[in-house]
């Protein structure tokens, strides 16, 4: 769901780097063909989503060394085609083409912010290719060749208010609603403040503010919120801010004195990768709502932080909720490939559903007939260690929803994969795909 | 309300009981202090209030423990220890004897949230708001503030009483303030009122808000007519000031901002300006000061943690070294061969800014790096009721000190004068005997070593990634066209006009509706001014 500028500078630098993917590309393809199963791994390597899509590549690249080790896939090896889509927005659908048509994928791994998303949505849908996409974002979509694995919103962002609404949470009664401005936190806050008014927050009590991308100076607004939080109701901060954009946010409220006990912020952007790069003595206490925390306790997460600090070789690199989610995602299709016994998309898709995984987070993730997981929802408080520890979670795992009953137009809408239904945005059941 | 009203009974005895010193023992702690071995949160919050009014001597030194996260269990046998802060050394709760053999893995943090850790900070306030440090007087009086917890009131009211230390004493009154107007008892509500009046912090302005005007159904949330008149009278007192320290406050957001775009386009004033290469890489060699910063500082907690204060003085050369040398070998092995053939040079410097960005990333990885603050540059201070960031004023300081430096080299040295003939006529200043070539490349890197010095001080409010660059690159553009290419002071003037502009046009349109006018501003200014605000004159410019 993180976006950022996808504005000239992105483009050209894609198309120069473009070149230089094609070479390496043509060299992999050629390998032996028919003894490997090809995997195609969609993440941008250079630009400014590396930051974040570079730790997924590794942890696909992970999943399949791990898989070979076992023996590979129906009695052949695994392949990892990698691209670099640059971050740049069309380059993206042209690299899914490519994997598709030319490198011949079973499945794809990739994408981060939702702009790529939809830029590859039509090559996926009208050449019938399966893509896991890993990253938590803000619903209103089910299409038949991409599986959810992230969280959808009902998985995130309505939880972590009820949380702070809530008396453990502070009983908060006026919100402050901080994002950056695109797709992912327009939508979000769409459906939080209809959520919110549903429970009876009234309109004065509601601040949204959205500030450019990679935003630096928060000076004005973090005295803002100050002052809105003065009001003498107990006031949270709802963040969808850019992942750039947070640690300039973070320090300034540091600096300013803010402290989580005065005003929370829960954060949907920011995991144990964001945290650290910076120090997080300040942020004592400021939380954040994942579907998985590295500090959760388990024998399948020290397992996968284990292999992950192998893989990586080095210690000090975390796991976050978008690995998590990819290892869902791998396992799944690693186990839907059995139980179909070929890499058919079709035949894999319906292999798909039921499909169940023991996950890191402790919880058993399955995955339903609207392409998205149930998986449990967690709110953690960030440590002085940069780690999470949790102070809410959910007993059971919660169905994720491609549409939110809060906004109305989508609340006519289901998602639904198989029959009756076979249609991801329908109000009545079409019995039949097209 | 009659439970309600024994339990107040039952809390005014307990904080009376606290002030009469008990005897303290390990016996009567542990049942207190057993909670937080096991209970969930609710009962910690019980114990919490418990302990405060037990009066223990050990209760501050827990309850300290308890909101820093130090508070640790035994896994074997649920007994309470307290970490030192540094995590190494283990003191048992109760007894407050050091417990030796323990290993960090065998005990886990006592689990808190941000509600328990409130309750947690007003309680240790209650209980060391007599102490005899002045800095824990000062914080016990601020948490207090927040909690607002009327049986603290006895105890404010002595602490009030006795404290002289100038500084603390304001705070105690607010806190005192805050806490009569609690009382059920008009007349001590009223006394509360004029101890919050003429303050401008919002927080004692919407105490006071709250009583004088109406609840949401319209009837007067305070009963007694008086007080409210007197709250009435204390915000009137208080407009005025309030208004003025708004815009100060403003003011300063707007210098820090203009200090920001003054340090990230200073050397691009060099490179541009005075040379006149479009340098589009000028964003990589503050992100390569920024980098040299996390490099400098990683090597001080390598070798000398404990003067990691000093690391960013160390930084500051180092970067304007790095930052330079680079600049230098760029203009040596690339840019010279393309003067005054600025679309080339565009394209030729753009190119090399991913080549570096790439080269970094590979090198150090696509994450952030952390660049620590020292001690010196974290935190606020206050200055007649308004909080002034510490990093944003020396950020200040430091833009002033390196653009008065600049001027002074420019100004008063051999290579600032030769760097002016030669910009100002080169084929004169080669024919007197000036090395154009050499004077060329340390203009160059000059200006690539000051936005090393700018990157050393961006790593301490902003990312340190491969991207830092990116975002500096177009204000730096924005504020030396804006300013008068080739003119310091343009630049100077630029860089804060346009951050003290941003600043108030912000809290009226949002931060990014600021941002486009602030860009069709100056669109329509250079279609009036093409050369900027300061506009060389003369035949220099004409060629």
């Amino acid at each position: 769901m993180r976006v950022t500028n996808p504005g000239f500078w992105n483009k050209a630098r894609g198309v120069a780097l473009a070149a230089a993917a094609l070479g390496s590309l043509g060299a992999s393809g050629a390998a032996n063909a028919a003894e490997t199963i090809k995997v195609g791994v969609l993440h941008s390597l250079s630009g400014t989503m590396a930051i974040s899509e570079t730790t997924l590549k590794d942890t696909v690249l992970m999943m399949i060394d791990e898989q070979n080790k076992k023996g590979g896939l129906l009695g052949k090896k695994l392949e990892a085609v990698v691209v670099d889509p640059a971050s740049n927005w069309p380059l993206f659908a042209e690299k899914a083409r490519e994997l598709i048509q030319k490198d011949q994928v079973s499945a794809v791994f990739g994408c981060w912010t939702s702009v790529s998303r939809k830029s590859v949505l039509p090559v996926f849908e009208e050449l019938n290719g399966l893509l896991f996409y890993p990253v938590q974002y803000e619903g209103e979509e089910s299409s038949r060749n991409v599986f959810y694995t992230g969280a959808a919103p009902n998985q995130q962002a309505i939880p972590a208010v009820e949380y702070l609404m809530s008396a453990d949470g502070g009983s908060a009664k006026r919100w402050a609603l901080l994002g950056t401005d695109y797709v992912y936190p327009r939508t979000t806050n769409k459906i939080l403040r209809a959520f919110l008014k549903s429970k009876g927050v009234a309109e004065a009590d509601i601040m949204e503010v959205y500030t450019p991308f990679g935003h630096s100076d928060w000076q004005s607004i973090v005295a803002d919120l100050k002052k809105f939080a003065a009001a003498g109701k107990k006031t949270a901060v709802v963040s969808t801010i850019n992942g750039d954009a947070n640690v300039p946010f973070y320090k300034e409220l540091g600096n300013q004195g803010i402290k989580a006990e005065d005003i929370p912020v829960v954060a949907f952007s920011v995991g144990e990768e964001e945290l650290s790069g910076i120090d997080t003595k300040p942020l004592l206490g400021q939380l954040a709502a994942w579907n998985y925390f590295q500090s959760v306790k388990n024998p399948v997460n020290t397992a996968f932080i284990k292999t992950w600090h192998g893989f990586i070789k080095n210690d000090k690199r975390v796991t976050n909720d978008p690995m998590e989610a990819t290892y869902i995602g791998f396992k799944m299709w690693v186990q839907a490939v059995e139980q179909a016994g070929t890499t058919n998309v079709d035949a894999v898709r319906q292999a798909m559903y039921g499909q169940k995984v023991a996950a890191p987070s402790g919880f058993t993730a399955v995955m339903n007939t609207n392409h998205h997981l149930s998986k449990p929802v967690m709110i953690g408080e960030i440590q002085a260690d940069g780690q999470f520890q949790i102070v809410w979670q959910t007993k059971e795992p919660v169905r994720g929803a491609a549409w939110s009953p809060y906004i109305p137009e989508s609340a006519k809408l289901t998602a639904d994969w198989t029959f009756p239904w076979v249609c991801g945005n329908c109000e009545k059941p079409k019995y039949a795909a097209e | 309300m009659r439970t309600f009203k024994s339990l107040i009974c039952m809390l005014v005895l307990g904080a009376a009981w606290a002030l009469t010193p008990a005897p303290a023992g390990a016996t009567d702690l542990a049942p207190l202090v057993a909670p937080f071995a096991g209970g969930g949160f609710a009962e910690k919050i019980e114990a919490v209030g418990n302990l405060a009014a037990s009066g223990e001597v050990r209760a501050a030194a827990i309850l300290e423990a308890l909101a820093d996260g130090r508070l640790m269990v035994l896994a074997a046998d649920n007994r309470l220890l307290i970490a030192s802060p540094d995590g190494t050394s283990f003191a048992d709760a109760i007894t407050g004897e050091v417990v030796a053999g323990v290993s960090a893995d065998s005990a886990s943090a006592v689990t808190v949230n941000n509600r328990l850790r409130g309750i947690v900070r007003g309680a240790l306030g209650g209980v060391t708001l007599l102490s005899p440090d002045r800095e824990q007087r000062l914080r016990a009086a601020d948490a207090v503030l927040k909690s607002r917890n009327l049986e603290l009131l006895p105890i404010l009211e002595r602490a009030a009483a006795s404290e002289t230390d100038p500084q603390v004493k304001p705070h105690m009154d607010i806190a005192l303030g805050a806490a009569r107007l609690l009382s059920p008892d008009a007349e001590i509500r009223l006394q509360g009122v004029p101890l919050l009046a003429g303050h401008g912090d919002a927080d004692v302005r919407s105490l006071l808000e709250g009583l004088a005007g109406k609840a949401a159904d319209g009837s007067f949330a305070e009963t007694d007519e008086r007080v409210r008149a007197a709250a009435a009278a204390a915000l009137e007192a208080g407009a005025s000031r309030l208004f003025i320290q708004q815009a100060v406050e403003k003011v300063f957001q707007g210098i820090s901002l203009g200090s920001v775009l003054l340090l990230s386009a200073i050397g691009l004033a060099i490179t541009f300006g005075v040379m006149g290469i479009i340098n589009m890489a000028h964003g990589e060699m503050v992100m390569i000061g920024a980098y040299t910063t996390f490099v400098v500082q990683e090597c001080f907690r390598a070798w000398a943690p404990g003067a990691f204060d000093l690391s960013l003085f160390v930084a500051i050369p180092a970067a304007f070294l790095v930052s330079g040398l680079f600049g230098i070998v760029i203009e040596r092995v690339a840019i010279r061969f393309l003067y005054g053939r600025p679309l080339e040079t565009l394209l030729m410097t753009w190119g090399l800014s991913l080549v570096l960005q790439q080269t970094v990333r590979s090198i150090f990885g696509p994450t952030n790096q952390q660049v620590g603050s020292p001690s010196w540059m974290s935190g606020a201070i206050e200055v007649a009721g308004l909080s002034l960031t510490l990093n944003r004023i020396w950020i200040i300081v430091f833009a002033g000190l390196v653009f008065a430096g600049l001027v002074l080299l420019l100004r008063r040295t051999a290579l600032g004068l030769e760097m002016r003939a030669v910009t100002q006529n080169r084929s004169m200043a080669s024919a007197m005997g000036i090395r154009t070539g050499r004077v060329d490349a340390l203009t160059f890197g000059l200006g690539s070593g000051i936005a090393g010095i700018a990157g050393v001080a961006l790593s301490q409010i902003d990312n340190v990634s491969p991207n830092l660059g990116q975002s500096y690159i177009i204000d730096s553009f924005m504020v030396v066209v804006f300013g008068g290419v080739g003119n310091l002071w343009g630049t100077l003037v630029g860089a804060l006009t346009l951050g003290v502009a941003t600043k108030f046009i912000e809290p009226l349109a949002g931060a990014v509706a600021a941002k486009i006018l602030v860009l069709v501003v100056i669109i329509l200014f250079i279609q009036r001014r093409p050369r900027g605000l300061f506009a060389l004159r003369g035949r220099a410019v004409e060629s």
